[in-house]
């Protein structure tokens, strides 16, 4: 991973990176190799409002531009909000997307470019983002075209594409994982700050720790 | 956002009455509901700023409440709602949320859109 100059995660909402792949991104930022965040959506529809609730339907975009801002500051990453609302993304036009991220992804030159893995990404935002930033990546000319890492969270992910090409544990990581998780107030606070507290309960969530410590991905192949 | 007051909401929806409102109607079960349970499945809807005259709205329940508007042609309707507030640009925003906080059912009344 040394080989990479510059890192572009392109995900839907304000948390993917967060509970998707900040360990990997502190390692590259650990390299000190720059990594910008493209996010799609503010996450205005989210149901989570903080328990007690803090937001409601139309500040919640609010809160979660503020946890997002502060936790691409706690990565030290970059950030470009691309404007997007919250479970629209699938019914955009899949090219004017595609051809909104090449725009900035030229600007920006990515090595590197994360993403969900269509299709095997749960969320209807998480598979039409995806598919926008393959898309836009597969413009690039062979030559140009930056690797594509894409994220699959489905269950039956292994049984349909088999093993993950990348396999990261990022247990050495894990307080700064932590910490940008824990930014995003509204979304992780109940959970996770029990999670964090109590050895039982992350002996019960021994299953959703390993999710957490192992970032998984797969090589997106072109040429198929 | 405070506990729903049977009589204040209801004097809301009054005030409202026989105006052109913008409401955003919306209810989910998340997006996530059936990758964590497979008994069950998603759904959701929800409409925003559906531009709508009513002459009529009654606010019914104890615990949790039910809203109808009543337009010259059809109704607006929701179920589960708790909790409401009338925000700094005027709105009522009214919704029904799980023991964990996560929102389930909302209503939302403005004179006028509500950012897309």
């Amino acid at each position: 991973m040394d080989q990479h100059q510059h890192v572009a995660i392109i995900l839907p909402h304000p948390d993917d990176e967060a509970f998707g792949c900040s360990g990997t991104i502190l390692q590259f930022r650990e390299k000190n190799i720059p990594v910008t965040y493209l996010c799609g959506t503010l996450g205005e529809m989210g149901r989570n409002m903080g328990n007690p609730t803090f937001a409601n339907r139309e500040t919640l975009s609010e809160f979660r531009k503020k946890e997002l801002q502060d936790a691409c500051e706690a990565l030290d990453i970059d950030l470009q909000m691309l404007g997007y609302r919250d479970k629209t993304l699938e019914f955009e036009d899949r090219d004017e997307v595609a051809s909104h991220l090449k725009g900035i992804l030229d600007d920006i030159q990515p090595s590197l470019v994360i993403t969900f893995y269509p299709g095997h990404a749960v969320h209807p935002d998480h598979d039409a983002m995806g598919a926008a930033a393959i898309e836009a990546v597969r413009r690039f000319d062979e030559e140009n075209r930056p690797e594509v890492w894409a994220k699959a969270i489905s269950h039956n992910r292994r049984e349909v594409l088999g093993e993950p090409d990348i396999v990261k544990d990022v247990a050495d990581y894990f307080d700064g994982k932590m910490k940008a998780i824990e930014a995003h107030r509204s979304q992780a606070e109940g959970m996770m700050s029990q999670f964090r507290k109590s050895p039982e309960l992350q002996e019960l969530n021994s299953e959703g720790q390993k999710l957490l410590r192992y970032e998984e991905f797969y090589k997106w192949d072109f040429t198929k | 956002m405070e506990m729903i007051q049977i009589d204040k909401v209801q004097e809301a929806l009054d005030h409202l009455a026989n105006k052109d409102v913008y409401v955003h109607l919306e209810t989910t079960n998340g997006a996530y509901a059936s990758h964590f349970n497979s008994n069950a499945y998603n759904v959701g809807a929800f409409i925003r700023n559906a531009k709508v005259r009513y002459k009529h709205a009654k606010i019914v329940g104890s615990e949790t409440f039910r809203i109808g508007l009543k337009m010259d042609h059809g109704w607006v309707y929701a179920e589960g709602l708790t909790q409401w507030e009338v925000d700094d640009k005027g709105r009522l925003i009214m919704a029904g949320h799980d023991a964990e906080g996560r929102l389930m059912v909302a209503l939302e009344i403005s004179e006028t859109p509500f950012e897309n």
